[in-house]
């Protein structure tokens, strides 16, 4: 199971602009490189990440093998209501993993 | 006297054909990096018949990074982000990595600020190039150039 460290904060003011960082270990292996006998290490890369507001979708991004080893993004959201932040990050080889967090408006 | 003119004649023919065939191999070995051309496609595609201007977006890059395998970079879009007038979606470039695309984001009014922060690879010495998309269909980019001491992609696993 993947790693993954989210940080958003625990409370905002309605209509605040948050900071969302996360961060997710993954080697994103980028089907260039070679073994040290010359056989093609295939891809396996995490391919979408996505970040839900109660729901509602509000931040997704497409990686490609360019982004670097555990993958790192950082966003923003404005705090509408109190409610959980879920992020989901789906890529090759089946690769999944979700994290949530909730945050409080007022 | 036969038999060697015999020998001679394979040596020879054997060795055409190696060099044939070391030649067809080199013809046929593509390097594995886009090109700035490459580049300009992929743009072309996300952006379709629209216009890139320059402008309005602003990309942060090290001038000089000593590892090609985590460079930091921040895209921000000057933007209202209101319902009327947003920025859909932002996407990044590369001019001489193995593929031109390195990530493609999309957000919303909700997001607040279109600003975005990454880590990304970088094969070479480059050009990157950050592409906004805004909600009236017009579409705005900005450059960097990068000095990579250390390229991703080279080292053994």
């Amino acid at each position: 199971m993947a790693n993954a460290l989210v940080n958003v904060p625990a409370r905002a003011r309605r209509g605040e602009i948050i900071e969302i960082k996360t961060l997710i270990s993954h080697p994103m292996e980028t089907g260039y490189r070679r073994t040290q006998v010359g056989a093609p290490i295939p891809r396996d890369i995490i391919r979408l990440f996505v970040c839900t507001y109660n729901g509602v979708e509000v931040f997704r991004a497409e990686l490609h093998p360019a982004i670097a080893a555990n993958p790192f993004l950082a966003f923003s959201t404005v705090a509408t209501e109190s409610g959980t932040l879920a992020f989901r990050w789906t890529g090759d080889n089946g690769f999944e993993a979700t994290e949530s967090v909730t945050i409080s408006v007022d | 006297m036969e038999r060697g003119e015999s020998r001679r004649e394979f040596l020879r023919a054997a060795g055409g054909a190696a060099a044939g065939l070391g030649l067809g191999a080199v013809l046929t070995v593509r390097p594995a990096r886009a090109t700035p051309d490459e580049m300009k496609a992929a743009i072309a595609r996300v952006a379709g018949s629209a216009r890139v201007t320059r402008g309005r977006v602003t990309l942060e890059l090290p001038p000089l990074s000593e590892n090609g395998n985590t460079v930091p970079l921040v895209v921000e879009v000057e933007s209202p982000m209101t319902p009327a007038h947003h920025v859909k979606a932002i996407h990044v470039f590369t001019e001489l990595n193995p593929q031109p695309y390195v990530v493609s984001v999309r957000l919303g009014p909700r997001a607040g600020r279109a600003r975005v922060s990454t880590r990304i690879r970088l094969a070479n010495t480059q050009t990157v190039v950050a592409v906004a998309e805004l909600s009236d269909g017009s579409f705005w980019s900005a450059s960097a150039q990068v000095v990579v001491t250390l390229a991703a992609c080279l080292e053994d696993a």
